[in-house]
């Protein structure tokens, strides 16, 4: 025999299932009015500090069909890479953003500034990102993944250095397609698979 | 700041796994490939804070909330309630429980429902808190309904309602759901079955807690919830030591 461990475990979790829109984007299901606004509709207020961007993309599963239910949340830094509640950060950005795929077309969109970089632990600098985390029917646990810059310099990232394929890198890339637009699209299974993290 | 360690990785194994061939639609939205397992940084270790000002009075009572207390739901009344810990045992403060669910009879209000049990007028579906100093949480509401769904050829969900938790880092968000106790569909059900350890499915079913009953109006079910927590060591708290 020995001491017995006093520590808990997690919560075991479980699928978000279609109707996750209900609790955590009312109006999109068509609750009107349950609350004043949904919870994290915007990543900014007007007047954030920094370069607007706006990120778009698709949710897709393992036959390569974009998803129509998936909902993605977002937490970044400001454009000086500090977070909300972090002494000095600006106070225009939310950091945490809730969006949904659209019901028909299945396109997200992510309105925000672009972030600055943040220490890593090792007290050298990641490159600017913006973490992710999806939950949909069929996901059973949320999948947390990153949104990186293809125009910033991803070259020393810790987290990237870590991919031993080094295609999959580009899966955690959001290509430019405009000034202040980017693409990042996003594959759960198969043929292009999104780098998912377990941080 | 109290939270200053890296997070504790994440025990897969409490967890569902992602491709389950019994619940049909995780087969195509689970990564083939591993996950990249790292330790945690600030960009986990941060999250955002609700503020309590946030909520109407309302928010945490699903009986009266969708009428603006005009008119209650129709259903068994129920208090839901609990606290949230982290896996060290403390209390998590001042975080944010959001809950969705079906009504009574087991139909959700959201566009994508066509299942031909009737919406009841008078309830919403969805509620909202924030835990207090002591990590304690609740909610009144109706028991929700079982409902049939599309998977293999005749599935029930059984009663649950869907719980989302912040905690207070992005790398602790957690989605689950909250069975019942006594229901005899948990054991049949393919989404509880993603959980391969018995024990921990049992995690997630809520006993009937008399005490928290209130009479003459509702009874109640505690359901804990465990986020991950961080490691601290004398040790972390150097940074040479890093």
């Amino acid at each position: 025999m020995v001491q017995s461990l006093d520590t808990l475990q997690e919560t075991p979790s479980q699928t978000a299932g279609p109707y996750v829109h209900i609790g955590c984007i009312p109006t999109f299901a068509g609750l009107e009015g349950i609350y004043p606004e949904d919870l994290g509709k915007r990543a900014i207020e007007e007047g954030a500090k920094g370069q607007i961007i706006t990120i778009r993309g698709t949710v897709a599963d393992g036959t390569g069909w974009v998803m129509r239910d998936a909902m993605l949340e977002s937490w970044q830094p400001d454009a000086a890479g500090k977070f909300p509640g972090q002494d000095g950060a600006d106070p225009k950005v939310n950091g945490f953003c809730r969006f949904a795929a659209d019901a028909e077309t299945g396109e997200f969109e992510l309105r925000t500034v672009k972030p600055g970089a943040v220490p890593a632990p090792n007290g050298t600098l990641q490159a600017p990102h913006i973490a992710i985390w999806i939950v949909a029917r069929g996901i059973n646990i949320g999948l947390q993944s990153r949104i990186y810059f293809e125009d910033e310099d991803n070259s020393t990232d810790p987290l990237l250095a870590r991919i031993e394929q080094r295609p999959r890198v580009d899966t955690l890339i959001a290509k430019k397609t405009g000034e202040g637009e980017y693409r990042f699209d996003i594959r759960l299974q198969g043929e292009g698979e999104t780098v998912f993290l377990d941080m | 700041m109290t939270d200053q360690g890296r997070l504790i990785p994440r025990n897969r194994a409490v967890h569902p796994v992602p491709y389950d061939p019994d619940y049909k639609t995780s087969m195509t939205r689970s990564p083939s490939l591993p996950l990249l397992s790292m330790d945690s940084t600030f960009t986990e270790e941060t999250g955002p804070r609700f503020g309590h000002n946030m909520l109407g009075a309302l928010d945490n009572n699903l009986i009266l909330n969708w009428t603006k207390g005009a008119a209650p739901a129709v259903g068994e009344r129920i208090l839901m309630h609990g606290r949230v810990l982290d896996e060290m045992g403390r209390p998590v403060p001042h975080t944010l429980v959001e809950i969705w669910q079906a009504n009574a009879g087991g139909r959700y209000r959201h566009i994508k429902d066509t299942y031909f049990a009737p919406l009841d007028p008078n309830f919403g579906g969805c509620g909202r808190t924030i835990t207090d100093e002591n990590g304690y949480y609740e909610f009144l509401t109706i028991r929700p309904g079982a409902y049939p769904w599309p998977n293999r050829g005749n599935e029930w969900r059984p009663m649950h309602i869907h719980i989302s938790v912040f905690g207070h880092s992005f790398g602790q968000r957690l989605i689950t759901q909250m069975y019942f106790e006594g229901d005899p569909l948990i054991d049949r059900c393919p989404i509880a079955a993603t959980i391969k350890d018995r024990g921990h499915i049992d995690r997630l079913v809520a006993p009937l807690d008399m005490s928290k009953a209130k009479p003459m109006d509702f009874l109640a079910y505690k359901f804990d919830i465990v986020l991950r927590g961080r490691r601290q060591t004398m040790f972390e708290n150097k940074p040479e030591g890093m």
